[in-house]
């Protein structure tokens, strides 16, 4: 035991360098994604937008649809073969962490815009109305009344998408980034300890994992003083 | 005055209103009676666009809509910051205090200050009986108690016209009371409003004039006195029906 804690330090080395800004970064670009992408599927606005509608419900589609782990390889292995003339004649080439935030940030802008979607939908139609009779516009109504509600339902799937992202970073490894999970497979490939290795960085996920549900549920309480009657 | 001619609204197959021509006067309370489903509700919805109507003319205050053409978007706000509507189920903002939830209109569609906002919110609270109540929510409010606010957030927007959509069907009769007191004491500032309701009693205090509305038409269109000495069967079946007279 005592030899493996003494890894510990490098882990953790691995995950505050790689694991845990990959995943801050790509859930903050992907809520931006997300809540973009709902409020594009719920406009009611036509022309031009039908088409950005059906583009934007590609885009959730395919990354509903297909393994991360297959988005990943695409766009790091992948995108150097994809040669557009005039924009990248020699292929897209991504450095593994920007592959990785990129992949991770529209996996998860996905996910989260159904999530938001769904939030929205639920408000009843009597708070649109209520907003629209006072003479607001469309979209004051949504900054000022839809949102600040649908946000509070919002908090617990984002949390539990935040938390399925701090995991599945561990895939990063497949595309040679240096974090947590491969750290763990180096080491254990040098001193024939993987059940250890494997079961101590499970554990770091655990603890990484557990802080978030705290933060959660901190967030479900200041989100959600008003129905405390 | 608001003036609606010949005005037709469907849902699907159901002729919600039949070519209705009505007008309502400014600084007069119109009751508007019918049975369930009769489209009472959706005529008052009408007056500003959480219905819009297909065809027929809407003359607002001498500004005249054809509500063949879609219209456009300058119109409705305007006739939206004009008319206020109360709802049954209340309606007000969850997630605000009360007396943000009556500020929120004048700040932030008629732009007023906050300060001056917030004194004219307490003034509207205290009128309606809910002094001390500013930083409540909404879930620590009574039914009737949320009612009276949202009476309040909609005087806060000094409408020419206050909508009432059964106000008090939702409350019991405790509740009902303290609401229509209220209207009772609105009523008497002569502001023009324009309720639907199922309370008999309080449509023969408050009305100036009643609209029976049945089947998407308008039955009869007149001065409450001649609606409850009314000769017509129809009209004297609701109305017994509604109150306690044959029992």
């Amino acid at each position: 035991m005592q030899n493996v804690l003494q890894y510990l330090p490098q882990l953790l080395g691995a995950a505050f360098k790689y694991t845990i800004p990959i995943a801050v970064i790509s859930f903050v670009i992907g809520i931006v994604i997300a809540l973009i992408t709902a409020l594009i599927r719920i406009s009611n606005k036509r022309g031009v937008m039908l088409v950005v509608k059906a583009i934007f419900r590609f885009y959730v589609w395919i990354f509903r649809t297909t393994p991360l782990l297959v988005q990943l390889f695409i766009v790091y292995f992948g995108l150097p073969y994809l040669k557009i003339a005039g924009i990248a004649p020699d292929g897209i080439k991504l450095v593994p962490f920007t592959a990785g935030i990129l992949t991770f940030s529209l996996n998860t802008g996905a996910y989260c815009s159904e999530t938001i979607r769904a939030a929205i939908i639920a408000i009843p139609k009597g708070q649109w109305e209520a907003a629209s009779t006072l003479g607001m516009t469309r979209r004051q109504a949504l900054q000022r009344i839809i949102l600040p509600q649908a946000l509070r339902t919002s908090v617990p799937p984002l949390a539990n998408s935040f938390i399925s992202l701090v995991k599945d970073t561990s895939l990063a490894a497949s595309i040679t980034i240096i974090e947590l999970f491969e750290v763990s497979q180096q080491i254990a490939a040098a001193n024939f300890q993987p059940l250890l290795m494997y079961s101590l960085v499970a554990l770091i996920y655990a603890v990484f994992c557990t802080v978030l549900t705290f933060i959660q549920g901190y967030l479900e309480k200041i989100t959600s003083r008003y129905t405390i009657a | 005055m608001l003036k609606l001619t010949n005005i037709n609204k469907t849902f699907g197959d159901h002729h919600a209103l039949k070519d209705i021509n009505v007008t309502f006067n400014e600084h007069a309370t119109t009751v508007i009676l019918g049975p369930s489903g009769s489209g009472k509700s959706t005529l008052l919805r009408s007056l500003n666009f959480l219905e819009q109507p297909e065809s027929g003319l809407y003359d607002f205050d001498g500004t005249i809509l054809d509500l063949n053409k879609p219209v456009a978007d300058k119109d409705i706000f305007r006739i939206r910051r004009e008319t206020e509507m109360v709802f049954q189920n209340y309606n007000l903002f969850p997630h605000l205090t009360i007396v943000k939830n009556i500020t929120e209109g004048p700040v932030q569609v008629l732009k007023q200050n906050k300060a001056t906002a917030t004194e004219k919110a307490h003034e509207l609270l205290a009128k309606v009986g809910l002094a001390g109540n500013e930083n409540k929510f909404p879930s620590q409010l009574s039914g009737g108690q949320a009612q009276r606010v949202a009476i309040a957030r909609s005087l806060a927007m000094d409408p020419k016209y206050i909508l009432l959509d059964e106000p008090t069907s939702a409350l019991d009769p405790e509740l009902e009371l303290e609401v229509l007191k209220v209207l009772v004491e609105i009523a008497k500032e002569k502001r023009s409003m324009i309720i639907v309701t199922h309370n008999m009693a309080f449509a023969q205090k408050i009305a100036d004039k009643i609209i029976f509305v049945e089947n998407g038409e308008i039955l009869f269109d007149g001065s409450k006195e001649t609606f409850f000495h009314s000769d017509n069967q129809r009209i004297n079946d609701f109305i017994s029906a509604m109150t306690f007279t044959d029992i």
